[in-house]
Formats: C-alpha cells, sequence, structure tokens
C-alpha cells in the first residue's frame, strides 16, 4: 500500500510530461500543405519556405535532438559567438560564485557586527531599507562606468544584489539569538570572541544560512540579465546571441539549461542549511 | 559561626517605565547562604524571584545594595556560581557531551581534550545519564533535559549552585525524581545551593533554610524558617515526621494569607535582621533551645 502511494508522484509527474510534450507536439505540428505563392518562386526557395507549412516555433523533437547534441559535446569553443553551452554555463555559475562570495565574506561579518549593537542596527536601517530594494541591473551603469570594465561589472552586480538578504538575515540571526543561552556564555566566564564562535555563530546559523540561499536564487536569475547586457560569454550572452540567430531550439535548451543549474545551486544550498539547523 | 558564603545587604531593584512612573519590585533585602547551606526561597510571582537570583548570579546589576561572596562583592557573573536556569537553557546544537564539555572547557580553557571528557562524563554519570552521551537535547525528555543542566552546572565545581525553578516545567513524577537526584547529589558533595521555587513540598523536601518574601512591589523578606527536620529526609518519610505538618502549614498560611497583609505589620520588622522561626518545633521543644546565638522564635 504505501509502496503504491510512494509511486503516485513521480507517476503523476510523468504524465504531466506527457501531457505537456503532447500539446506542445501538436501544436507544432505541421500545417495542411497549402501553397500560397507562386509555384515558380516555391520552386525557388524550397516547398517548405513557401507554404509555411512548418511551424517557427520548435516541435519538441527538435528541442529533443538539440539537447542530446549539447549534452554529447557541451565544451566545445569555435571562436567568440560559438562555445558549447557548458562553457557558457560555466562561466555564469563561476561569475555567480564569484560575486556571492564576495558578497558573504562582507555581509557576514557586517550582519554580525550589526546584529550585535543594536545601535548599529538601528543607525544602518535607513540605508539598507532603501539600498535593497533597487534592482541590482540599475547599478549596472554606474558599475560600467567606475569599474570600466564590462566582466567585472556583472561580478559587482551579482555581488550587489546578494549582499542584502545576506547581510539582512545576519544581522536578524545574531541579534535574536536567545538571551538565555548568552546568558549561559556569560555565567562561564566566555571571552567574546569565543562566545561568537561557540554560541552565537552556531545559533544563528540556520538563519544566516536561510539568508544565502535566498542570495543564491537571486543572484542566479540576476545573471542572465547581466550578461544580457554586457555580452561576451556567459548563459545570458548565450541566450542573447540566440535569439539575434532566431534560434528558438537553442533558447529554450538554454532555459531548460538555466532552470536544471538553478535547482541544483538551491539544492546545494538546502544541503548545506541542513547541516547547521538544530531541531529545538 | 563561620563567614557566610553569599551576603545579601540591603538590594533592591527599580524599574522604570515608559512613562517614566519608577516600579520598586522588591527593597532593602538582608539575608544570608552559609558554605553547605540549602536555602531556598519562595514568594509569589511578581516579587521579583528570578531578579534575586540575577543578581546574585551577577546577570543582572541591583538598583541599590550589596552582594558579598566569600567576602568579595559581586561585579559580574562568575564560574564561582553556577547557575541553573528554569528553562534548561541547553544549547540544542550540541550534544549532552558537548553542553557539559563546552561549560568544563569555559572553566579549564589549558584542558586537553581528552581530560574535557573524562572530567564531563564523570558528571553525565553522576546524573544517571550514562549512555545518552551522544544525544542532542531535542532528543531527551524535559526531566532529561533538566538533568543535563544540572550536571552542566556542577561540572565546573562552583561553589555555590543557583537555581531558577528548575522543575517547575516537569511533571509531579519526574519532578519528585529529580528533586531526590539533588537531595542525594548535595548530600555527596555538599554543596552550597540557593534555589527559588513556589512548591511549599519542594521547599520542606530540600532546604535547610526558608526565606519567605512578602507580595511585590516593595516586597521584602518577611522572615526566615529554618527546617528542623533532619537532613536524612526522603520523599517518603517526609510527611510521616511530626514537624513536617506544621512546616508546610505555616508556608501555606504565609503564602495565602501572611505574604499579601505583611506590610501593616512591618513596625516591629527589622529588614535587616528578618526573624528567624521554627515552626516545627513545638514550644516545649523551642524552649530547650539554647538561647545563645541567633533568635529562634516559635511562631504557633
Amino acid at each position: 500500500m504505501n509502496r503504491l502511494m510512494s509511486w503516485r508522484a513521480p507517476v503523476l509527474s510523468l504524465a504531466f510530461f506527457l501531457l505537456l510534450v503532447g500539446v506542445w507536439h501538436a501544436l507544432t505540428l505541421p500545417k495542411s500543405a497549402q501553397q500560397t505563392v507562386d509555384s515558380e518562386y516555391a520552386a525557388l526557395v524550397g516547398a517548405a519556405a513557401a507554404t509555411g507549412q512548418k511551424s517557427a516555433f520548435p516541435a519538441p523533437a527538435e528541442v529533443g535532438a538539440k539537447i542530446v547534441e549539447h549534452l554529447k559535446e557541451p565544451f566545445y569553443d569555435r571562436g567568440p559567438n560559438d562555445k558549447g553551452i557548458g562553457i557558457q554555463l560555466g562561466y555564469s555559475v563561476a561569475r555567480v560564485l564569484l560575486g556571492y562570495l564576495l558578497a558573504a565574506l562582507v555581509a557576514i561579518p557586517v550582519g554580525f557586527l550589526i546584529g550585535m549593537s543594536p545601535t548599529v542596527y538601528r543607525a544602518l536601517d535607513p540605508y539598507i531599507q532603501v539600498l535593497k530594494p533597487i534592482s541590482p541591473l540599475a547599478w549596472m551603469p554606474l558599475a560600467l562606468f567606475t569599474l570600466k570594465d564590462s566582466s567585472v561589472s556583472a561580478i559587482f552586480v551579482i555581488f550587489i544584489c546578494s549582499l542584502w538578504p545576506m547581510l539582512i538575515n545576519t544581522a536578524f540571526g545574531v541579534a535574536s539569538v536567545r538571551r538565555e543561552w548568552l546568558n549561559v556564555a556569560r555565567t562561564l566566564e566566555v571571552g567574546s570572541v569565543r562566545t561568537a564562535f561557540r554560541v552565537i555563530l552556531p545559533a544563528a546559523a540556520p538563519t544566516i544560512m536561510t539568508g544565502m540561499r535566498i542570495s543564491i536564487g537571486i543572484a542566479w536569475l540576476v545573471i542572465v540579465a547581466a550578461e544580457m547586457l554586457v555580452g561576451g560569454t556567459g548563459i545570458g550572452y548565450f541566450v542573447w546571441n540566440e535569439w539575434n540567430n532566431l534560434s528558438i531550439t537553442n533558447i529554450l535548451t538554454a532555459i531548460l539549461a538555466i532552470g536544471v543549474v538553478g535547482m541544483l545551486l538551491d539544492l546545494m544550498l538546502a544541503r548545506l542549511t541542513r547541516l547547521v539547523t538544530f531541531p529545538e | 559561626m563561620n563567614e557566610p558564603l553569599i551576603r545579601v545587604e540591603g538590594i533592591s531593584k527599580k524599574f522604570t517605565g515608559r512613562d517614566g512612573a519608577v516600579t520598586t519590585v522588591f527593597e532593602d533585602l538582608h539575608f544570608s547562604v552559609d558554605p553547605g547551606e540549602f536555602v531556598c526561597l519562595i514568594g509569589h510571582s511578581g516579587c521579583g524571584k528570578t531578579t534575586i537570583l540575577n543578581v546574585l548570579s551577577g546577570l543582572e546589576q541591583s538598583s541599590s545594595g550589596y552582594v558579598f561572596v566569600g567576602g568579595r562583592e559581586v561585579s559580574g557573573p562568575s564560574l564561582d556560581r553556577a547557575v541553573i536556569f528554569q528553562s534548561h537553557a541547553l544549547m540544542p546544537w550540541l550534544t549532552v557531551m558537548g553542553n557539559i564539555a563546552f561549560a568544563v572547557s569555559s572553566r579549564w580553557p589549558e584542558w586537553s581534550r581528552e581530560k574535557v571528557r573524562e572530567h564531563s562524563q564523570k558528571y553525565i554519570d553522576l546524573v544517571n545519564l550514562t549512555g545518552s552521551e551522544k544525544k542532542r537535547p531535542a532528543e531527551l525528555s524535559g526531566g532529561m533535559k533538566q538533568r543535563v543542566g544540572i550536571a552542566r552546572a556542577l561540572s565546573i565545581q562552583p561553589k555555590m549552585l543557583l537555581m531558577d525553578e528548575p522543575f517547575s516545567a516537569l511533571d509531579a513524577l519526574t519532578r519528585g525524581v529529580l528533586q531526590e537526584e539533588v537531595l542525594r547529589i548535595c548530600a555527596e558533595t555538599r554543596q552550597t545551593v540557593f534555589m527559588i521555587t513556589h512548591d511549599v513540598d519542594e521547599a520542606i523536601l530540600l532546604a535547610d533554610k526558608i526565606i519567605l518574601m512578602t507580595n511585590g512591589p516593595y516586597a521584602k523578606v518577611a522572615e526566615i524558617v529554618v527546617n528542623t527536620m533532619p537532613r536524612s529526609r526522603t520523599r517518603h518519610d517526609l510527611h510521616k515526621h511530626p514537624h513536617y505538618y506544621r512546616i508546610r502549614n505555616h508556608l501555606i498560611d504565609f503564602l495565602v494569607d501572611r505574604s499579601k497583609a505583611f506590610a501593616g505589620d512591618s513596625a516591629s520588622h527589622d529588614p535587616r535582621h528578618p526573624p528567624l522561626v521554627a515552626p516545627g518545633l513545638d514550644p516545649a521543644e523551642a524552649a530547650a533551645l539554647p538561647a545563645a546565638g541567633k533568635p529562634l522564635v516559635a511562631v504557633k
């Protein structure tokens, strides 16, 4: 009975997938071949172009074939405008991780200090509240102007968008460490550094990790847009380049890849969060 | 008489509300705890019991007055005074062993990991938690958590144990078992204990001296009841002793009626020397006691 139940969700999932692909396939089926142009012209341009029988939107089978093609050779490099999807994703992930780690290096210690002092918390709160809702892409021109390098600017944009959730969550986590744990440390005459690392950090770790998980999600959302702007490399650039090539098949493949990588990043952080979470 | 381990001289606590009104929770408290003594403090909620304990531990400052421990004034928390918190206050990310080892390595930072573990194990065994070393607090029952709290407090070998209603969150059966355990451990280690409670039976079972507080605000020490029953008392034979009901009735009379009305008969009350009473004794027994030393007033 239980084993049967555990199979239900995957089976339903598969059914949804088949339904989706089925509808997609049906919608992209070639329309009835009715010649709309002169037959001589048709002979010149080829039957397909002349009748418009083939939908511009690719059929699932074509996308599937494209995915297989990309998977077979994800890392090829044939010049600046023709790189494998794996290479492009690699560039994006590297940018995200770099900007994200820099943000963590800043946000966690600063958030720690903000959380420890209610005065600093209140003093910096208006700045955080104003800076937080700014779309990271709005920083792009400023970054390009001051940093004078598109690649560094993209990393900066990732930095600035991952900063706020980590900063706010760290400060909140540190500020809301239970009084009694701090009192235990005080009655044991534990020094402030040891209290910070042995009591406050583990107590705030789940909240900090939640902030880090939110940040990686936002960073991955933003990198695609940022790379569309700065160009050169990365999955965002790939999508834009394929739009210029009018290759919907490649765009669909890239969209799927973006989703899968985003899911993997989130999964990684979820694993890490579970490591530091404690049951109350 | 030896120098008391803890001497409290005229402490008071005032809070200033948002509207600027000053509330005096308690004022001009005087009492002392001798080495090896088990002292309980009883009073209704709102008389500042927990604040008194926090002042003794050094976690809070009194608004005026002094607390001396071993002749030195208390200026902050110290490893000399271990606190057992009502909410056990275990760190949920550490195991039982980790919680105790954290305290032990705070007390003796120079000890090797192995020595810390060995020392912690001794106290885990003392509170009968052998076998649960690797468990997290979340996997323990309420009683077991409080045992860890007790082991953690004892493991740093403090001069003084401060307990803030440690068993009030437990069910009656577990509470009884733990009270006996505390009785046994205190008999073994001759530990000095100051404990806050609102449970009359708990006080009679554990305490040598019971400090009675009047109701707040302006709470005071009304009197100090001496427990005249032998220290070998247990939960099973406690109620068979002739002193038991006399002490118990005295305490309950106080909590029900006199704690409210006490402000009335304060004319003869000297806060510096709250009357020491022994309600357990009948007048003949009381008269037979030497008149020298501290005053012993038997209130019938």
